[in-house]
């Protein structure tokens, strides 16, 4: 059984690999962008990271929920896997939004609502990873709870663009990318989605491990 | 639900009795907010005026920090003679305990935001009753909001190790919404030209923030605090 997660694991990997070396081929050749040029060639990366981001809260706060209330171990182990990765592409998001912010409005950050509510989100599973790093016994349950908060977040960052005007891209510009700008954007989306599910995997994996380990010490110190 | 309503009052009415014995929290949180607002004084006021529309950041974020004050000690009572365990076994519903707690900290709160608000408008000559009910509004749903938030946090975090430092670390991230339109939706109504639209926009999205965060409080008290 181990073995065969194994093996697809390896498959998921080699996947993701293929899939990121054949983007830079595709993005190359996908059209610049009217009014940004160059620089609008970041929208295959930064936006995403940023759909990862959402998805990764997205599993930790469900997960968090099933645990909650259902009191599944497995689901927390999920839970706290997700949150790293939420925090991950967020950096990623919030790394790569400044460099496109510099060019375009010509300042690394702007405090329109979007880009401070992305803080937010990033804050919010910034302080699940500390609760449980020092929250001691039982903060395993206490940051479920703050990553179903986090969750219920999530669509008032993404309401917020249409109903808050700002200076951030409308969440339409997505949906009205070009068919030669789309097709290059919609793929790496899955490169990333494929990256997404090897690291969920890989760090699931490793917790399950570790709850295993120690299970097997609690019955070893029961036992002598 | 008259049952419930019993529960929170009882323990709110326990509440008020011990901090109406030794009034530590309502003095040291209202001290600690005035004195924000003496510090906020240093960096927000040039050539003796203040820089427009500061007051009502002012108002929110001392508000906010003495908030943080009250949750941490309004839990932190519980854990004598560990009391906070003799609480959660009483039998009776744990979303009343949680709402009887909830009202004892909004009542503080608004006790301090008198005071913050008539030191506010005293210092800084702000009009914040040009528009009272707005105004209200805005102080009210943005208190329960916060305290919603806070009263569970607090209470979950209350066995916790190092729940000192991680109150503010949780409270923040997620209650940052509702300071962010209290402090606008206040903006409109100060400002020489006041917006009232935009304020009344504001107060429905704290209103939908209250509405979001209560009911998730009154939905994961149980679970966090089953041990």
């Amino acid at each position: 059984m181990t073995r065969m997660t194994g093996r697809w694991s390896i498959v998921r990997l080699a996947v993701a690999a293929v899939m990121f070396a054949v983007a830079p081929l595709l993005i190359a050749q996908a059209p610049y962008e009217a009014t940004m040029g160059l620089v609008a060639k970041i929208v295959y990366f930064h936006v995403p990271v940023w759909f990862m981001m959402f998805l990764a809260i997205f599993v930790c706060g469900i997960s968090s929920g099933i645990y909650l209330f259902r009191e599944r171990p497995a689901a927390d182990r999920l839970a706290v896997s997700a949150a790293e990765l939420a925090v991950l592409f967020g950096a990623m998001g919030l790394t790569t939004g400044p460099l496109w912010a510099r060019v375009s409005w010509g300042a690394w950050w702007v405090w329109d609502v979007r880009l401070t509510l992305a803080l937010i989100l990033e804050m919010t599973f910034v302080a699940y990873l500390l609760l449980r790093k020092y929250g001691g016994p039982g903060s395993d349950k206490l940051s479920a709870g703050l990553a179903l908060f986090g969750m219920f977040n999530v669509p008032i960052v993404y309401v917020s663009v249409n109903v808050w005007r700002t200076l951030h891209p409308s969440t339409t510009v997505v949906p009205t990318l070009g068919a030669s700008m789309a097709g290059p954007f919609w793929w790496c989306v899955l490169a990333f989605l494929a990256l997404f599910l090897v690291m969920l995997e890989g760090r699931r994996r490793l917790a399950d491990q570790e709850a295993e380990l120690d299970r097997l010490r609690l019955a070893y110190d029961e036992e002598y | 639900m008259r049952e419930v309503l019993r529960v929170a009052w009882l323990v709110l009415r326990k509440d008020i009795r011990v901090e109406s014995r030794s009034r530590e929290v309502l003095y040291t949180t209202t001290f600690f907010a005035t004195s924000c607002v003496l510090v906020f004084s240093f960096a927000f006021v040039r050539s003796g005026r203040p820089v427009e529309g500061a007051e009502s950041g002012i108002v929110w974020v001392a508000l906010a920090y003495a908030g943080q004050l009250a949750l941490g000690r309004a839990f932190e009572r519980e854990l004598h003679h560990d009391a906070l365990r003799g609480l959660l076994l009483a039998p009776v519903e744990r979303g009343a305990i949680f709402a009887g707690k909830l009202l004892g900290i909004v009542l503080l709160m608004a006790l301090v935001e008198v005071v913050v608000v008539f030191f506010v408008a005293l210092f800084f000559s702000t009009p914040f009753f040009a528009h009272p009910f707005l105004f209200v509004g805005l102080l009210a749903a943005g208190t329960i909001g916060f305290a919603g938030v806070g009263a569970l946090f607090a209470a979950m975090l209350a066995r916790a190790q190092s729940r000192a430092v991680l109150l503010p670390v949780l409270l923040y991230p997620i209650t940052v919404p509702v300071l962010i339109a209290g402090v606008n939706g206040t903006l409109a109504l100060i400002q020489a030209d006041p917006n009232l639209d935009l304020a009344r926009f504001w107060l429905a999205l704290i209103l939908f923030f209250d509405a979001v965060f209560l009911t998730l409080a009154f939905w994961t008290f149980e679970p966090l605090m089953t041990e």
